[in-house]
């Protein structure tokens, strides 16, 4: 019997490990082990101490450092109006108001850029600004909405009673039970806008560089690698510190606050229906302007039709669809098959491992694509040399993608008790067939939004795909950059066609997914 | 003095409190009494300016309270549930009234409240940490310490268990005598109501069927469901 018990859990214990090897390799193979390298080419550089080389680093760190930290303000500010209306009452249209203003946060970067430039925004670092504070309201007003919205209307109503006004209760009440979810939400819009690349090389150029830009342009027009390695250690820095502060107030007691589940908001009345009113139209108008300004702009002069013929230069821009499709069903293949195994192996244990684990395969997050793609092509030649292959570009998506399938997942996956797995194994079910048994059926609804994520944040993906994509290669988030590059209205209207495209692809996707209703979207 | 004066209350549309009418003379506790879903925390709400009354009065002392905001009707309520602040610790939930009333010293006041309670001592403990009980005593110290002029106390003994209620509710009529307390104490509980008031005021529908102490109600009640409420 003692024997009998013993060699299960030896089998089981063998079995996890088994499981938490692929995504380990993985992801230590084309993430840990790359960025490593790249420490080690940065660090020498670093310590040559070639001349200028400080200023040059502090100057660009402290571009990325305050054009990122202005944009969080900004950012902040912009959502408070809507944030306030969709947290405070309950009225016509308030679904679709959270909805469409998640609409900008899952376009494509190169979508957004374009949006901007077809707007009549010119390169600038108001342009940047204003793109960024458009991509990310919607990381606010999710964030912070859905746990303001769930604060215990007595809770005001005491302060109130107690003798506060109106504003005395926001400031004493409201805003401190908001700060985690502010602080939160604010940490994520500083990473997405610190690591920040499509946006900041469309809009910006080489005279705004931002590290990320900086870095590929070292490395990619000047192929002064040990420099590009050089900003890169910075550029993770910041991103390491940004995490940092938003475990930390992920992990504070006060994240634990918000206990109330959903309640009824009341329906504004008198006065207050004009300005809610007038808060969501103006927001929505105002973040849906660039959008209908890029499909309208692509109407014009056979775009469209102009994007399957062909060009000596870039060869056919519709051709790029089909490479973009292609990568995008390989990436999710992939990091389907690594997330879930990946969540499979956290939620089988709890303690210190599987949560370093998990820490390890948010990382990819959180480092921008741009440090990924580079560490490729400073790594990936040891032990065999990868770089100039196919699967780089899927490989580079799937690394992206996989914190989404094992985000998506792993709740779920935590959700089944273990007494059924038990129930199932003294049933005679071995642990894989208990797996494909219980926890695979249960987990597949999950697994599809996962994979529905992976596919978008495939097709948009452009950071790391400009760096390992040969230059006869291209996805659609590449071609439109291309065609942006070239003078000429028709290369533009092009580009927008493309964009359009593209956002449609991903919109379509998107309703499929919030159709599943499983995931919550912005909650990254 | 506090008069209610045939108050109409409706929440979306809904009628709750229909000509409600009750009147608390100085010193008095009123313990109000019926079903639930009847509008005895409706009328606390009313007398707290926190929902609008379509008609009616409510006066203080003969003055209209209705276009009086919440926050300066100088009145104390305590919550069904206790609705503590949970990022302040037990002195800052005790103490917001008497910051409100910007008292520059209410470390006394605050100390003295809770010891009143019986929870010396506790200034700096986590509200998360109290038990239900402590969290009630926490929720009556922050409603009496910058002592209002009216208290209304909704079901303050509801979510703990049976022991501890009947052990507190001694202690809060000790505790509302003692601070000469006028206001109204709402309750399903008759045992309750007649631990803690003075007097008892019948609720059924949004109206206020009938008023006085147990014995007279219980000698000449209003109507059978009277009868069969209280007995």
């Amino acid at each position: 019997m003692d024997t009998g018990d013993g060699r299960l859990r030896r089998s089981i214990r063998w079995g996890w490990v088994g499981v938490a090897t692929v995504p380990a390799l993985f992801v230590g193979y084309f993430f840990a082990y790359p960025v490593v390298r790249i420490l080690d080419v940065g660090l020498s550089e670093l310590s040559i101490g070639a001349s200028g080389l400080q200023a040059r680093l502090l100057r660009v760190g402290w571009f990325t450092l305050w054009q990122a930290s202005l944009s969080t303000v900004l950012t902040l500010l912009a959502a408070t109006p809507l944030t306030w209306a969709v947290s405070s009452y309950e009225f016509k249209g308030r679904r679709l108001a959270t909805a469409l203003v998640a609409v900008p946060f899952v376009l494509p970067t190169v979508v957004v850029g374009t949006a901007f430039l077809s707007l009549g925004f010119v390169q600038s670092i108001g342009s940047i600004l204003a793109a960024h504070v458009f991509f990310n309201v919607a990381v606010v007003v999710r964030t912070v909405s859905s746990v303001w919205s769930r604060i215990d209307p007595r809770l005001i109503e005491a302060g109130r009673v107690l003798g506060a006004g109106p504003w005395q209760t926001f400031r004493l009440v409201t805003l401190p039970l908001l700060r985690p979810a502010i602080a939160a939400a604010s940490s994520i819009v500083f990473l997405f806008t610190f690591t920040s690349f499509g946006v900041v090389l469309i809009l910006g150029g080489f005279r705004f560089a931002t590290l990320e830009v900086e870095i590929y342009r070292q490395a990619v027009n000047l192929f002064d690698l040990p420099l590009a390695a050089s900003l890169a250690i910075v550029q993770l820095i910041g991103v390491t510190t940004a995490l940092y502060v938003y475990s930390r107030y992920q992990e504070s007691r006060s994240a634990s606050w918000e206990v109330a589940g959903a309640r009824l908001l009341p329906r504004p009345r008198g006065a207050m229906r004009w300005l809610v009113g007038s808060v969501v139209i103006a927001s929505l108008t105002v973040l849906m302007a660039p959008l209908i300004s890029l499909f309208s702009d692509s109407l014009g002069r056979g775009f469209y039709t102009g994007l399957f013929g062909s060009d000596a230069v870039v060869g056919s821009p519709i051709a790029s669809v089909g490479n973009s499709l292609r990568f995008a069903a390989i990436a999710t293949l992939i990091s389907t098959i690594v997330g879930l195994m990946a969540a499979a192996a956290i939620s089988a244990r709890r303690g210190t491992l599987s949560k370093w684990f998990d820490m390890l395969l948010m990382l990819p997050l959180g480092t921008s694509a741009v440090t990924i793609g580079f560490g490729f092509i400073v790594a990936l030649d040891w032990p065999v040399d990868l770089r100039a292959s196919f699967w780089l570009i899927p490989i580079a998506h799937a690394l992206v993608a996989v914190p989404f399938v094992v985000r998506t997942t792993l709740p779920t996956l935590r959700s089944i008790r273990q007494e059924m797995r038990d129930a199932a194994a003294v049933l005679g079910a071995s642990p894989w067939r208990v797996w494909r048994q219980i926890d695979l059926p249960i987990v597949s609804r999950a697994a599809m939004v996962g994979s529905g994520f992976a596919f978008v944040v495939s097709l948009g993906e452009f950071g790391a795909t400009s760096f390992v994509a040969r230059p006869n290669i291209h996805t659609v988030p590449t071609m439109i950059f291309r065609l942006l590059g070239r003078p000429g209205e028709v290369s533009f209207g092009m580009a927008m066609a493309l964009s359009v495209l593209l956002a449609a692809i991903t919109a379509g996707v998107v309703m499929w997914l919030d159709r599943a209703r499983v995931g919550e979207l912005g909650r990254f | 003095m506090l008069e209610i004066d045939q108050i109409d209350v409706s929440i979306e549309d809904t009628p709750i409190l229909r000509q409600a009418d009750l009147t608390v003379g100085n010193g008095e506790v009123v313990g109000l009494l019926g079903p639930s879903g009847s509008g005895k925390s409706t009328l606390l709400r009313a007398v707290a300016g926190l929902v609008d009354v379509a008609s009616g009065d409510i006066r203080w002392d003969g003055a209209s309270l209705l276009d009086v905001p919440t926050h300066r009707r100088g009145l104390g309520l305590m919550f069904q549930g206790y609705a503590l602040f949970p990022h302040l610790d037990v002195a800052q939930n005790v103490g917001f009234g008497l910051r409100m009333q910007r008292n520059a010293t209410p470390g006394p006041l605050i100390s003295e409240a809770l010891e009143m309670v019986g929870l010396a001592g506790y200034e700096n403990r986590e509200v998360d940490s109290l038990s239900g009980g402590e969290k009630q005593r926490v929720a009556l110290a922050r409603t009496l310490a910058p002592q209002p002029r009216f208290v209304m106390l909704d079901e303050p003994l509801g979510a703990l268990d049976r022991n501890l209620r009947r052990m507190l509710m001694t202690e809060m009529r000790e505790i509302l005598t003692e601070r000469e307390v006028t206001g109204i104490v709402v309750t399903h509980d008759r045992d309750e109501a007649v631990a803690m008031a003075d007097r008892l005021a019948l609720m059924r529908e949004g109206t206020i069927v009938q008023t006085g102490t147990l014995s007279e109600i219980l000698d000449r009640p209003a109507n059978d469901w009277v009868r069969a409420f209280v007995s």
